[in-house]
């Protein structure tokens, strides 16, 4: 059986049968790849706590014809055992996978860039850098570009006019101007909009002191941008606490 | 293919968990041969169990009555509950004979991603449960992989306020195993809840 190995992110997990689960992991060279992990759920397994949701692994796989299996695991940081202790960082983290897993769908298609977005993005949450509701939302404005969705925050989306502009459309692409406005597009506030553009480009030191009503609004803006490119909403998304 | 009453059968059974059609084909050949008593036996429990059993009213742990066997028990104590994701936990703790307490199930763990958060689980029942002042602990026993973590997170963040002591299973190294075969994981949370001897 040919093998291959790469370094991972576990995404998320499922149960197989009796003692086994399914893995979906995001690989550095491979893109998303889902594999059985055998025994896992047995108290006996040593590969079970490497394979846990957020752990970031260097795996070795065995290819076959459906799934691959799992034959080896060693762990490079086990990300998951530094956030569960903390709820609203937890339930941030598992958007982030998810969001992670909705963006990376084609099995084995690289996708190094949000690979590396998703190992950055987990670091900064266990390292209590910022908020982790502001960590979400810069990771998914910024999956959504590594994607090729990246919204527009100065010039209007539709016609290319220099901005600012005072509405938001995620049909459109982000912020519009007022003869190419769609019906039914949002009012941000300006500081919404420059804290959204300030997660996008990971300028910190204004997304840090933005005001819990631009907060808010910035987090159900980025996820009606995120919902209306994946077609559908995050499950994860409306358990996620913020502080 | 198979035709009729005996298609639907490995069909029906090859619905169950665990049962593939290779399987469901096998088990439909020897419920032919089997006696018939032995075959009205086994679609009389299925059915009578799917009549009876309902959840305990107070810890809603599988029950054929409105309390379950436990709950029932005088000699239970009433101050310790242990909260624990199935029915099927609970047997595995009855089983070490160390838990003199009474239940929870709280119907799984909190798992975002699978879209199931707090209001999904049976936490307002527990919370109700400790209302009285009669319980002084709760003991944790969600799994130990992430989700029942995070779960036992949830769960003492609302308990400790109310004034009860709130308490995880240990996590470590299984009895009967070498130190050298342990994951670094498990090796830790062993260190981390190491005990000192007396």
């Amino acid at each position: 059986m040919p093998v291959f190995r790469d370094e991972a992110v576990v995404l998320r997990t499922h149960k197989l049968g009796e003692a086994d689960r399914i893995v979906t992991l995001l690989t550095r060279n491979h893109g998303q790849v889902r594999a059985v992990a055998k025994g896992v759920r047995k108290t006996t397994s040593r590969l079970g706590a490497r394979v846990e949701p957020f752990s970031y692994v260097d795996v070795m796989f065995a290819t076959s014809k459906s799934l691959h299996i799992i034959s080896q695991v060693e762990s490079i940081n086990s990300f998951g055992s530094q956030i569960s202790d903390n709820y609203p960082k937890w339930t941030a983290g598992q958007a982030m996978l998810e969001t992670a897993q909705r963006l990376t769908i084609e099995e084995h298609e690289p996708a190094l860039q949000q690979f590396l977005l998703l190992i950055g993005g987990l670091k900064s949450l266990v390292t209590d850098d910022h908020d982790p509701g502001l960590i979400l939302d810069a990771f998914i404005l910024r999956s959504l570009s590594v994607a090729g969705y990246a919204p527009s925050f100065a010039n209007c989306a539709r016609c290319g006019t220099d901005g600012p502009h005072r509405a938001f459309s995620p049909s459109a692409g982000g912020m519009v101007c007022s003869s190419c406005r769609p019906p039914g597009a949002a009012a941000p506030r300006a500081n919404t909009v420059e804290l959204m553009s300030a997660l996008l480009t990971g300028d910190w030191e204004v997304a840090d002191q933005a005001n819990k009503p631009e907060r808010t609004e910035s987090r159900s803006l980025t996820a009606a941008y995120l919902s209306w490119h994946l077609d559908r909403q995050l499950r994860s998304l409306r358990l996620v606490e913020r502080t | 293919m198979y035709e009729g009453v005996i298609g639907s059968l490995i069909e029906r059974l090859g619905k169950l968990p665990g049962i593939g059609p290779k399987s469901a084909q096998r088990i439909a050949f020897w419920i032919l041969e089997a006696e018939k008593q032995d075959i009205d036996d086994l679609a009389n429990s299925i059915v009578e169990a799917k009549q009876k059993i309902r959840f305990c009213n107070v810890c809603f742990n599988v029950s054929e009555e409105d309390l379950c066997r436990i709950c029932r028990d005088p000699r239970r104590d009433l101050k310790i509950i242990c909260a624990v994701e199935e029915s099927k936990d609970v047997i595995a703790i009855e089983r070490t004979r160390e838990f003199k307490g009474r239940y929870h199930v709280l119907g799984g763990a909190i798992s975002p991603i699978d879209g199931v958060g707090p209001d999904d689980l049976r936490i307002k029942e527990l919370l109700k449960r400790l209302a009285d002042g009669v319980v002084v602990e709760v003991i944790v026993a969600t799994d130990p992989n992430l989700e029942g973590e995070a779960t036992a997170t949830y769960l003492t963040r609302l308990l400790l306020p109310m004034g009860v002591s709130v308490s995880r299973l240990a996590s470590g190294l299984p009895v009967g195993g070498d130190l050298e075969y342990a994951d670094e994981v498990t090796l830790g949370r062993a260190f981390e809840g190491r005990r000192r001897i007396q």
